[in-house]
């Protein structure tokens, strides 16, 4: 199956971030939200791609947009990890049954038991914007993300009003 | 990576940091954070590539903090920006990379060292770092280098391409261009 292509509702998932909290698409309704799915906790890109995200919470807020991160990974690497490199937002645990929401994405990797390392952007009305699959070494940064939620007609109403001066610096 | 991603999407101008000649055949971007262990390994690196090619290159230093992962690289780069009003980025800049491992785990006092070390008169560097202008600068350039595909640092841009490989290859690549040119 390959990756979900833009145009196409995004497939509904309830996934632990926590041992005890778990974590709905349906409950961001009326939010994008940016899916990150990646390997493996702990595994090195060179740079760290969640670290960089973990930067941008303010400008994805600004663009009405929720990141979450999605491995195979259980609850408790999760929580580790996210203690280790302060990331402030969830990580959630395709754990059980394993990558079934990478495989409802289309970003599993069968043979080595992995998400590959995928990026959606879901609209407001849980319909997927944009997509796109890095190689799964390859640190993908943010352009991406950010061209596509400002693309979105949600966001560019919001940038056409004239209260909005919030330019960036030329 | 795509590749429209990977293009510099703001472009060197007058607001940049820029060392080197103006009109020189080869730009070089780096987007680099002061408490980054890498970039503090890509200091002297660059300077041999800014001695090897002189004339024929032109350097130009963005910020790029990872505040998260660096607790001090937003002030490291708050700092440059205050030397920067004094006329004194780059003496900053370079005392910041070469003392990074003396000031990094000390936070602001260790960082008072550098405004000390560059004589540089603390009250005035104190109440330009209470300028709303420095973070905004320092945000703006962080943003541009976001859109521009900057995925870690540091990152370099060749003639407003992102390069991606080692150090060696890039000096390579950069002595290419020039040859084509000449």
């Amino acid at each position: 199956m390959n990756l979900l292509a833009a145009g196409v509702a995004a497939p509904e998932f309830t996934l632990h971030s926590t041992p005890d909290q778990s974590v709905a698409l349906k409950e961001f309704r009326g939010r994008n939200v940016i899916l990150a799915f990646y390997p493996a906790d702990w595994s090195p890109v060179c740079s760290d791609q969640l670290a960089l995200y973990n930067e941008l919470l303010d400008e994805f807020a600004r663009l009405n947009a929720q990141l979450l991160a999605i491995s195979v990974d259980g609850v408790w690497s999760h929580a580790a990890l996210a203690r280790e490199r302060k990331y402030h937002f969830p990580l959630l645990s395709d754990f059980e049954p394993k990558g079934a929401v990478a495989r409802a994405y289309g970003v599993y990797d069968a043979q080595l038991g992995l998400a590959q390392r995928a990026l959606f952007v879901i609209d407001g009305d849980g319909v997927i914007r944009w997509s796109y699959l890095s190689p799964m070494g390859v640190n993908p940064g943010a352009a991406g993300i950010v061209k596509a939620l400002e693309a979105l007609p949600s966001n560019n109403i919001q940038k056409a009003l004239p209260a909005d001066a919030g330019q960036e610096a030329p | 990576m795509l590749h429209e991603d990977s293009i510099l999407a703001a472009p060197v101008s007058a607001r940049d940091h820029i060392q080197g000649n103006a009109h020189a055949v080869v730009t070089l971007v780096e987007y680099g954070d002061f408490q980054c262990p890498a970039c503090g390994g890509a200091y002297p690196l660059v300077k041999q590539i800014q001695h090897r090619y002189a004339g024929n290159l032109r350097f130009v230093f963005r910020h790029f903090p990872l505040s998260q992962v660096h607790p001090y690289a937003q002030l490291a780069a708050e700092l440059a920006e205050a030397a920067a009003v004094e006329g004194r980025f780059w003496a900053m800049h370079d005392w910041l990379y070469e003392n990074q491992t003396a000031w990094a785990p000390y936070g602001a006092p260790g960082l008072e060292a550098g405004v000390r070390a560059l004589g540089l008169d603390e009250a005035t560097i104190a109440a330009t770092l209470r300028n709303p202008d420095i973070d905004a600068r320092i945000r703006g350039d962080f943003m541009g280098g976001v859109r521009s595909g900057v995925n870690g640092t540091p990152s370099f841009y060749v003639n407003g391409y992102l390069y991606q490989g080692d150090f060696d290859s890039l000096v390579h690549a950069i002595g290419r261009v020039i040859a084509r040119q000449q």
